[in-house]
């Protein structure tokens, strides 16, 4: 006869096993190896929650003390690679398969990893896609998360920082999996309960509180006039352009400046209210003076930001809180929000080819993807229009039915000609094809694909790729904003004129801007301690910003 | 350290009358640009100390484009490079050329 209930069964026999080394749910942070080699069997697929930002780091540290004759062979299936402990455990032996989507702080050495065949790895993933093969063949069997406080009963309180951990929990509780929770401290009653208690098999109160990183703080004191400059064409020559008002940035200087010169440049030119007022985004702190003035209505966000916490709280009719007052993200719907509900993606990126291919591959790194893939591509599900994506989709298309076209998801790049080190931005290959033959991948870690990107923006022009009719067109487009890089000095100038009086290239005096008015000076906020003034002293940057 | 030497005749002189003006730092990523209007007004001339070797042709190509946009007759140009990027280069030259108009 057949047993319906095997997985039950294993499972109820795994949480048994636990409880000897808990006391009901509750298991004391020495106690963690014991509990983990109970509960854990050899080829388990497991999700050790590493996210974008949280780290569930005491249960990491409790995973790589396991001893390998015991636990071994693991499949982890988790978003990011950020830990050391991560990679650890596949040199010892207790993990050896890796589906995952972001790796950024450990990219090299998880090359390297893979390279040496220490790692056998199915995918790197974009988050959507690697939480979707949760429900459907990547299913934990053991899920390893982290939340702020939790009571006996295993109610979970994840604290701004929700990010992944719903996600995670609905896909290994629900499919009979053991989910094992470490927290900052138990309580008798959590501020807010974002996990129900019967999805929490054990609670841990961890050694110390959980680790997170503050990825999307940037000091407006390190902004330069190019980026000023940039950032100035950008909203003039496309927020304003196509009217953008639901947007996702991504975490670098040049979207950063553009979120300072709302309440100032953008202000100036009218824009308020009528451009970026609806956001899929972190709480970057540098979006602070915008609230401030009046243009932000609304953030979700896919996690926190380290010292915005009290900020938020005071400002519950721009981003979503619980009951409790503070914060509640979601990586998930964040991801979803982005993909379906935003107008617009504007990011950076390392490398574009002439195709408009990008990658933030470099040579002997592998950082993966996070979210920018779903974020900067053209969702072909969408089924509900805005001028924005009708203006896109007009550009693109310019035969048929007007009725049977569809709209365009603006992808934006947003590029210095030159990175660190004059290391040119524009290529003619990109580095992700060299690793992917190096580490026998067998699609190159590209971006975004050339297909999806709608504009580039650098100190040069904006390039809209969206005009462009042909493949030829397209590449010198890509080259004649790609100032003085090879890729740039090696197009074809008569094209390139002709493109520019299309419009298919725009320079910064097209758009009617002066290169030498790119002055600091327009900077709404020139400094952290400026970001701290303007919200009244509710944000509290970490020790490292704090340089006054 | 790397020397370059660039000489460009021009259609116009420099506009203005400043006989002298400095700007920006040098500083790591960014220049400082001396420029003195020491020359006949059909001739520029721009003199390079930078720490990074390798990118004569590029500094030729954002000098020449400088002197077709800028018409700096009778300017004689010295940068001191700290390893800016090409569009801080031009960025500084056109402020440069600027400050020389008062």
């Amino acid at each position: 006869m057949t047993d319906w209930r095997s997985e039950k069964t294993a499972r109820d026999a795994r949480i048994a096993a636990g409880r000897a080394h808990a006391q009901g749910k509750v298991v004391r942070a020495e106690a963690v190896v014991d509990l983990l080699e109970a509960v854990l069997k050899p080829g388990d697929r497991v999700c050790l929650e590493g996210d974008n930002q949280k780290q569930a780091d005491c249960l990491a540290r409790g995973l790589a003390a396991c001893d390998p004759a015991k636990i071994h062979d693991l499949h982890m299936v988790q978003s990011g690679i950020v830990l050391p402990e991560h990679l650890d455990v596949f040199e010892t032996g207790i993990a050896k398969q890796l589906d995952y989507s972001y790796s950024g702080p450990q990219g090299s050495r998880i090359a390297k990893m893979l390279y040496g065949g220490q790692i056998e790895l199915g995918a790197v993933h974009t988050y959507l896609e690697l939480f979707a093969r949760y429900f459907v063949d990547l299913t934990p069997n053991v899920a390893l998360i982290a939340g702020v406080s939790a009571d006996r009963e295993g109610n979970l309180y994840t604290g701004p920082n929700t990010e992944d951990t719903p996600t995670v929990v609905e896909a290994t509780a629900f499919k009979n999996g053991v989910v094992i929770a470490q927290v900052n401290e138990i309580v008798d009653k959590v501020p807010r309960v974002d996990i129900p208690g019967d999805r929490i098999d054990f609670v841990i109160e961890a050694d110390k509180p959980f680790y997170v990183e503050p990825l999307f703080t940037r000091d407006p004191a390190a902004m330069t006039e190019t980026q000023i400059l940039i950032a100035m064409m950008a909203i003039k020559g496309i927020y304003a352009e196509y009217g953008v008002r639901r947007l996702n940035h991504g975490i670098g200087f040049g979207t950063a400046a553009i979120e300072l010169l709302l309440p100032t440049y953008a202000e100036k030119l009218g824009l308020k209210g009528k451009i970026a007022t609806h956001w899929a985004l972190n709480p970057h702190p540098t979006l602070i003076p915008a609230i401030e003035s009046g243009w932000v209505k609304q953030v979700h966000c896919f996690g926190s930001e380290v010292g915005m916490d009290r900020y938020i709280r005071e400002r519950s009719d721009v981003f979503f809180t619980g009951a409790d007052g503070s914060l509640r993200s979601n990586r998930a719907f964040c991801q979803t929000a982005g993909l379906y509900a935003c107008d617009m993606f504007i990011g950076a990126t390392l490398q574009i080819d002439l195709a408009g291919h990008s990658s933030t591959v470099t040579q002997n790194r592998v950082a993966g993807f996070g979210g920018a893939p779903n974020m900067g591509s053209d969702p072909h599900g969408r089924r509900h229009p805005s001028e924005t994506w009708m203006k896109a989709g007009h550009e693109a298309e310019v035969v048929g039915d007007p009725a049977l076209m569809r709209g365009r998801k603006l992808v934006v790049q947003l590029v210095e000609t030159f990175g660190d080190k004059l290391v040119p931005t524009f290529v003619e290959k990109l580095d992700a094809l060299e690793l992917a033959k190096k580490t026998g991948l067998e699609l190159a870690p590209v971006m975004i694909y050339g297909d999806d990107v709608t504009h580039i923006v650098t100190e040069e022009g904006i390039a809209n790729l969206l005009l462009c009719r042909n493949a030829d067109e397209r590449e010198q487009a890509i080259r004649g904003v790609a100032g003085y890089t090879e890729v740039g000095r090696g197009r074809d100038r008569a094209m390139v004129q002709r493109l520019r009086e299309r419009g298919v290239i725009r320079r910064p005096e097209d758009l009617g801007i002066e290169p030498l008015d790119a002055d600091r000076s327009l900077l709404a906020a020139k400094s952290i301690k400026d970001l701290v003034h303007w919200s009244g002293g509710l944000y509290e940057p970490p020790a490292r910003f704090r340089n006054w | 350290m790397e020397t370059l030497h660039f000489r460009h005749s021009t259609k116009k002189p420099a506009a203005g009358s400043k006989p002298m003006a400095v700007i920006g730092v040098v500083a790591s990523g960014n220049l400082e640009i001396l420029l003195e209007r020491v020359l006949p007004p059909d001739a520029c001339e721009v003199a390079i100390e930078t720490p990074i070797g390798g990118f004569g042709d590029v500094w030729e190509a954002v000098v020449a484009d400088f002197v077709a946009r800028a018409q700096p007759g009778g300017l004689r140009i010295s940068i001191n490079d700290g390893g800016a990027r090409p569009d801080t280069v031009s960025l500084r030259l056109a402020q440069g050329a600027r400050l020389m108009e008062a």
